[in-house]
């Protein structure tokens, strides 16, 4: 068991982002899924840091406890904020919520005597470990994978394909839909209060744009015919600049190339391309 | 002092503003967030950064070869990924999260090229003169920026609002099908607007970077949140709101450094777009269902 000791000492991290980056994948397949395209989920990761580093930090709070606080916490802000933004559609509402992310980003920023402000806050404590992380990741891959084949799913998916149609069947769309991104919203908060408790350090800036069009790249690029496809993207886009670390200063560039080539190629994500592939029938 | 700062507030609100009408086009028009915006407004500034030093261009013919480069830039991304994943009928978010990984290859080769240090203009490329009007002294550099961006602003709003091209592509916004068995050249004009609107980014650049005097490879960064700002205040895919959101935005910002402090820019710039967003999320002008240009 030595290479394994070995394995896991260098690799740890990597593992651990792996299945956090999966469950932001999950977070973003969630409101994917049923039609929204929300980019908010880095400002619910930092809601869900921010809070759970806070309780942890300052008061000592075990780490169970801390999580759930932090997915309850961006859960309400979801709740807030989601009433009125969730009146756009489309494109629109991905600006609308692009835009939010922002504004957390700037509060916590603001906020120093709580927050630290753009310094951070250092020295948090290591308490999550492989099972924390393996725990969240199967048990939010059970529940999607079971929920994709009830009646709650297929309503999720008629919402996606055509809301006007759904409402005409007696279905709350509005409803459905505030759930899809508050529950997306708990996921990405959860995610962040886990990622921030093997990391040592949280500032603002890690919550940025750049980590909010990345969440969506890994949903994007796995795809939302099924949660899989989430489990894909996030593997993925965690695991190709470590792939890439031999190309030197033009590493970004074929990262980029990649993603670009994806999009193309297999535009309706990975999951399906890989689907279509495999069910060809052979001659 | 007011007057120096409505100075400042024009030419910051300019840029803003320019910058802010080409990534508008491409949301209105072509229906994509473009994350490459900021990119494309960098390669602009580095554009003529490289004419001015390596060809000893003045600076108009600078900001020509600026606009040549961000154009074949617009060219090149209509031409290989929007009309590739129009053809293929993708998905929605498909084309935004290709303009990622533009923006992230364009990033990375200019860095590769040039160095991710700050570069600057040459001092004597830059006017240094002074116009004394009464009391105020106004830079000729600032006077410059607000005359070409308005200029150029003015050009675009008659193009759109009285040329024919102007109504196709209206009609193509408002749908490129009934547009099409119209006769007009859907493809086409699809490919014009992402050039221009490429070339329009690509001057803001030039024009920030003669403002601030400073070029560095993730420039386009900031510039591209503002820019998102700017269409959320004004209202998304509207010409108008986009013009007017951008000058709100530059006055904002420099009223703000003059008598609050300039730690709290960004904030209010946000601030402003969060009550928006809560209060009326189409924007100002915007009316969210129907695309306007």
């Amino acid at each position: 068991m030595e290479w394994l000791d070995s394995f896991w000492s260098t690799y740890s991290t990597f593992v651990l982002a792996t299945g956090t980056n999966v469950l932001l994948a999950l977070s973003i397949y969630v409101t994917l899924a049923c039609g929204l395209l929300s980019v908010a989920n880095a400002g619910f990761m930092a809601i869900g840091a921010y809070s759970a580093v806070l309780l942890t930090l300052r008061t000592g709070t075990p780490l169970p406890i801390a999580l759930i606080v932090g997915a309850i916490a961006a859960a309400m802000v979801a709740l807030l904020i989601g009433v009125p933004t969730l009146r756009l559609s489309g494109v629109y509402l991905a600006m609308a919520t692009l835009a939010f992310g922002e504004v957390v980003r700037i509060l916590i920023l603001n906020a120093e005597n709580v927050t630290g402000g753009a310094l951070g806050l250092n020295g948090i404590p290591q308490l999550v470990g492989l099972f924390d992380v393996v725990f969240s990741v199967t048990v939010a891959l059970y529940v999607f994978l079971r929920l994709a084949q009830s009646r709650v799913g297929r309503t999720i998916t008629a919402i996606s394909q055509d809301e006007i149609a759904t409402e005409l069947m007696g279905l709350n769309v509005r409803a459905y839909k505030l759930v899809c991104f508050v529950v997306g919203a708990a996921l990405a908060g959860l995610a962040g209060a886990l990622n921030a408790h093997f990391t040592f350090f949280i500032s603002p800036n890690e919550y940025g744009f750049e980590r909010a069009v990345e969440i969506l790249a890994m949903g994007v690029i796995g795809g939302v015919s099924s949660p899989w496809g989430a489990v894909l993207g996030g593997s993925l886009i965690t695991a190709l600049p470590e792939l890439l670390r031999g190309m030197g200063r033009y590493r970004p560039l074929i990262n980029g190339g990649i993603l670009i080539i994806i999009i193309l190629y297999s535009p309706k994500g990975l999951w399906d391309g890989l689907q279509t592939v495999l069910r060809r029938p052979r001659r | 002092m007011l007057a120096q700062q409505i100075i400042n507030g024009l030419s910051l609100g300019g840029v803003y503003a320019l910058f802010a009408l080409g990534f508008t086009l491409i949301f209105g028009v072509l229906n994509v967030i473009n994350l490459a915006h900021g990119a494309i407004f960098m390669i602009g500034a580095y554009a003529a950064l490289h004419a001015v030093l390596v060809f000893h261009f003045s600076l108009l013919p600078a900001i020509f070869a600026a606009m040549f480069v961000t154009g074949a830039a617009g060219w090149v991304l209509d031409k290989f990924i929007f009309a590739p994943l129009r053809a293929r009928r993708a998905p929605h978010l498909a084309p935004m999260i290709a303009t990622i990984g533009v923006a992230i290859c364009l990033t990375s080769l200019v860095e590769g090229y040039f160095g991710s240090e700050n570069l600057r203009f040459p001092i004597d490329t830059l006017p240094s003169s002074t116009l004394t009007l009464g009391s105020v002294q106004v830079n000729w550099l600032d006077l410059k920026i607000i005359l070409l961006a308005l200029l150029l602003m003015g050009v675009m709003l008659w193009v759109i609002r009285h040329s024919p091209t102007g109504r196709a592509l209206r009609g193509v916004a408002e749908s490129p099908k009934a547009a099409a068995l119209l006769g007009v050249n859907v493809d086409g004009l699809l490919l014009a607007t992402s050039v221009i609107a490429s070339i329009l980014g690509g001057v803001a650049g030039v024009l920030i970077a003669l403002y601030t005097n400073s070029v560095f490879p993730h420039m386009g960064q900031p510039m591209l949140h503002k820019g998102i700002a700017v269409v959320i205040i004004g209202g998304m895919g509207d010409v108008r709101g986009a013009l007017i959101g951008g000058f709100f935005l530059g006055f904002a910002e420099v009223l703000t450094i003059a008598y609050i402090g300039s730690n709290m820019r960004d904030a209010v710039a946000f601030g402003l777009l969060f009550s928006v967003l809560l209060l009326r999320p189409a924007g100002l002008f915007g009316h969210a269902p129907q695309r306007r240009v």
